[in-house]
């Protein structure tokens, strides 16, 4: 056959039988595609390239660790090497999920012993990892060269004493914010002294004190080290020491910035940043004054990532370094830069394309602090390829958002906080129904959403008529009626996640996305109208989601406080806690 | 529900409460007229719907009743919360707003806002709606301006029913985080009730951030002891909550945070069995909502027993709550007198 005919007609019974594409070629080829989409497309084709996708894949990501049973995967993917697995509902990054909810690494870990021997990485996200499975790890897998675990939880830094002990190809250790119980820093001691592969450390999270010489022995030793993010038991001139020893770091985080230096020390500290040629992320800081930052110029040359979330500038300190920091793509900061120090990032950062503005005093709400409306105006005036923002205020207005997104139709990602839950435009004191409106309807490409503030159904009928690209919606304190839900449900195409917290959505707008939650990843909502009955209904209904009610002291009778609805192939979960009961 | 039946419904109500209330309430000019509902949390107070809404009342006399009223009305008012009309030192209604507007207009506000609130039931709107001109469908067209939260709070001028997309006197919502009301006790804004899990900022960088400004935190200048929880329930509300009583250094500031957190329940107790509005708007049901609808602020002590919110000092208070509870007026007869006798005491 005609190879030509062949490939247009791929899904023909006579091209899979006749096609002279011998199966070495297809694996070779399929092997190379990387992204999970091309794959997944790939597998759809035909039999034929079912199976050689599926031999040839050496990595799977699996956003809801529940979808899926650790058996069903090895089953069908048999040569895999790194995992990505995300467990939690987003909320329990907010406390909103009680503890021993599940998504505990064991089981999987005990099957890809089984099945995938040679397994190198592993990153989770909201898993519960025990120190057992850690060591399990540790000792099981003996190629094994890259851990990153992120909001996860159950873990001590004994876990990452059996990691640092006994995986002899560790290539990344990464470990961010997570609910670890932070014994000592002598995990750090256990790498042995011949262990040499380090490319990535970062303990930026962990408090307690490292041994210093231990860890400057080990940046030694490694010289592949290009990611290097140390916590606040590091001081300044530690870290002149690290760098000098590490001059082609590409991601580096600082330890605390508060010492007091010698002249000498301080000069020491410039040359060791203006050694650092390479460096393209900037994190930590944390204590930074205008003292000391300028020592820190000279890197800055190339930085393409600057986080300062946990750095409580001023802004005049951030005006000034952002004045050596002309390729910035993404900035982190804390809202003590105030939108004074936003407009410095609107003078300084045209290439810009992602903000987060993080609240230092998220809960005392501060008049005169922290940034307004006009500190993103002003970003948005001088930064017009901005396409991720999240923002956290005090206050809002219609008439800025509407400004915002004419001058940066770009965004992408567009999640803003305003602090105060169900507060209106604070100029007309109308809802920010026009606020969102402007933001679906002048950015096409829009994917992920949070709201805020005074919402009416008026905002999610925006949503479902102009968000068509959107796939994640986050909703807390808005909406009037069952009919905004609807609206979402109904009229966005592509949505994968919707989270609601205390919103009026009852058993109506649940019910009215029965055929829609298949082609979601999930959904959760928490103190809304939604009833028991009404969640059994649609179990009944929809046999292949799993829906999920937990049960709090809080909710009434009849009531379902908390559900959390996914679909998945594996059925129910089999390792439920007693408060979550599934319909 | 249309209008006129409201206004039925008000006047009705206002009788009945009047019939429930007496024995909680003394005053000195025999109040024929009934139109004292006890706004104890500043949630409901009927008679300024009859003041602006129902015609058949007379208006002049309604005020003079609600003036008259105030120095002997029970309410949920805490040690250390201004009260301008009296001066005594007696519980007052939340004045939640600035005291610009004064306390006429609160009552008006809340007043208006359940008004319109019971008015829009028909719509099915729920707790966290606001007050809804006219039978707009729903998501058409603009709605008049009110805080989610602070929708029993926001001043709505009294008078008649207001057209569509009116605006509230500015200072209320100006910068509304800050709620610095009469009195100007306090110079930091009172802290807000931390509703769990708001504002979506992780545990990681909350407990970073809060231990890095230990020492620039002045909220309560209690940076030594851990949080001190406890559960609010209300009486007809779908959930609890919780409330930390650290944030709080006196009753006031505690009496604003609960406000703000359940301002939507009496409304809400209609659907919250979830059925939605419709089946629930009986004429019977909302007369029991109604009646109903006065609340106390009540605590648990140590001993097991149920106390009136807020007549031990403040420091006392926190060491022997276990539990609060946003009760029924009428379900806290037996409490009143008491607090009753302590206040009249304090005179």
């Amino acid at each position: 056959m005609d190879p030509k005919r062949a490939k247009q007609s791929p899904d023909s019974a006579e091209a899979i039988r006749l096609s002279p594409f011998p199966d070495e070629a297809l694996d070779r080829i399929l092997a190379l595609l990387d992204s999970h989409k091309d794959r997944s497309s790939a597998s759809l084709v035909s039999k034929a390239w079912y199976h050689a996708e599926r031999w040839s894949r050496s990595c799977v990501f699996i956003g809801n660790c529940y979808s899926v049973s650790p058996e069903i995967l090895v089953h069908r993917f048999p040569n895999i090497r790194r995992v990505i697995l995300k467990g939690k509902p987003r909320f329990s990054d907010f406390n909103l999920v009680p503890q021993n909810w599940g998504a505990d690494i064991h089981s999987w870990l005990l099957v890809f012993a089984d099945h995938y021997p040679f397994l190198e990485e592993l990153r989770l996200k909201r898993m519960t990892v025990s120190d057992q499975s850690l060591e399990f790890l540790a000792l099981k897998f003996h190629n094994f060269k890259s851990l990153s675990l992120l909001s996860c939880d159950g873990f001590s830094t004994d876990g990452l004493a059996a990691i640092a002990t006994h995986c002899r190809n560790l290539t990344e250790l990464d470990i961010q914010e997570n609910g670890i119980d932070d014994i000592s820093g002598k995990w750090l001691n256990c790498f042995p002294d011949n262990f040499t592969s380090l490319e990535v450390l970062n303990f930026a999270s962990l408090t307690s004190e490292v041994n210093f010489d231990s860890l400057e022995r080990l940046v030694a030793r490694c010289n592949s080290l290009k990611i290097l993010k140390v916590n606040q038991s590091i001081t300044l001139d530690q870290l002149q020491r690290l760098l000098v020893r590490a001059p082609r770091l590409m991601e580096l985080g600082s330890g605390s910035f508060l010492q007091d230096l010698t002249p000498q020390q301080y000069t020491d500290l410039e040359t060791a940043f203006r050694g650092c040629r390479n460096l393209q992320t900037l994190s930590g800081l944390s204590e930074a004054s205008s003292l000391y930052l300028p020592a820190l110029y000279p890197a800055c040359a190339n930085l393409t990532f600057l986080n300062l979330s946990y750095a409580a500038l001023q802004s005049e300190e951030l005006a000034k370094l952002l004045a050596h920091c002309p390729l910035l793509r993404r900035l982190w900061v804390l809202d003590t830069v105030e939108d004074k120090g936003l407009e410095a990032v609107g003078q300084n950062c045209s290439l810009l394309e992602e903000l987060r503005v993080f609240p230092e005093h998220p809960f005392d709400q501060e008049i005169d602090h922290g940034v307004t409306e006009s500190g993103f105006l002003a970003v948005s005036y001088g930064c017009r390829k901005l396409s991720y923002v999240l923002y956290f205020c005090g206050q809002m207005t219609n008439a800025a958002v509407a400004t915002i997104v004419q001058n940066c139709p770009d965004f992408t990602h567009f999640r803003l906080c305003i602090m105060n839950p169900g507060q209106p435009d604070y100029l007309t004191n109308e809802p920010m129904d026009e606020a969102f409106g402007a933001v679906v309807k002048n950015c096409p490409k829009l994917q992920r959403l949070a709201v805020s503030g005074l919402l009416t159904d008026l905002t999610f009928e925006y949503i479902g008529t102009y968000a068509k690209n959107l796939e994640t919606l986050s909703v807390a304190f808005a909406g009037s009626s069952d009919w905004g839900m609807q609206c979402v449900l109904e009229g966005c195409p592509k949505l994968r996640k919707l989270e609601i917290r205390d919103c009026p959505f009852g058993n109506k707008a649940l019910l009215s996305g029965l055929e829609k939650y298949e082609s979601m990843r999930s959904l959760w909502m928490s103190a809304c109208k939604v009833t028991m009955n009404g969640c059994k209904l649609l179990a009944r209904e929809m046999p292949r989601l799993n829906v999920e009610v937990m049960e709090d002291e809080e909710s009434n009778e009849g009531q379902a406080y908390k559900v959390y609805v996914y679909r998945s192939v594996a059925g129910p979960r089999r390792d439920a806690p007693p408060f979550v009961l599934t319909l | 529900m249309s209008p006129p039946l409201l206004g039925v419904e008000c006047g009705t109500r206002d009788v009945a409460k009047v019939t429930g209330s007496s024995s909680l309430k003394e005053s000195p000019d025999g109040l024929s007229l009934g139109l004292k509902e006890r706004n104890y949390l500043g949630l409901s107070d009927c008679s300024t719907v009859d003041s602006s809404m129902v015609s058949g009342q007379s208006d002049p006399e309604a005020q003079v009743n609600k003036l008259n009223t105030k120095a002997t009305e029970l309410r949920l008012g805490l040690p250390g919360s201004q009260s301008p009309e009296r001066g005594l030192d007696e519980k007052l209604l939340f004045p939640l707003l600035p005291s610009k507007d004064g306390i006429k207009s609160v009552v008006s506000g809340n007043k208006r806002g359940f008004s319109d609130a019971i008015d829009n039931f028909s719509d099915e709107k729920w707790m966290f709606h606001r007050p809804d001109e006219g039978k707009q469908s729903l998501g058409q067209g603009k709605f008049p301006t009110s805080a989610v939260i602070n929708v029993m709070i926001a001043s709505r001028p009294s008078g008649p029913q207001q057209p569509v997309k009116e605006v509230p006197p500015k200072p209320l919502l100006e910068r509304s985080n800050g709620i610095n009301l009469s009195g100007g006790e306090n110079n930091a804004p009172a802290a807000k009730a931390q509703v769990i899990g708001w504002p979506p900022v992780r545990s990681f960088r909350k407990n970073t951030l809060a231990a890095a400004s230990k020492d620039n935190d002045e909220v309560d200048g209690k940076p030594g002891p851990g949080p001190l929880f406890v559960k609010v329930s209300m009486d007809g509300a779908p959930y609890l909550r919780k409330v930390d009583l650290r944030n709080y250094c006196k009753y006031y500031e505690l009496s604003v945070a609960l406000e703000k957190m359940f301002s939507g329940f009496t409304l809400g107790q209609y659907g919250a069995n979830g059925t939605g509005g419709r089946e629930m708007m009986s004429e019977s049901k909302v007369k029991d909502a109604l009646r109903g609808s006065d609340y106390v602020l009540t605590y648990e002590d140590k001993d097991g027993d149920w106390m009136l919110v807020g007549d031990v000092p403040w420091e006392m208070f926190i060491d022997t709550c276990k539990k609060l509870k946003i009760m029924k007026s009428s379900d806290a007869i037996g409490l009143a007198p008491r607090a009753m006798e302590k206040s009249k005491a304090r005179n």
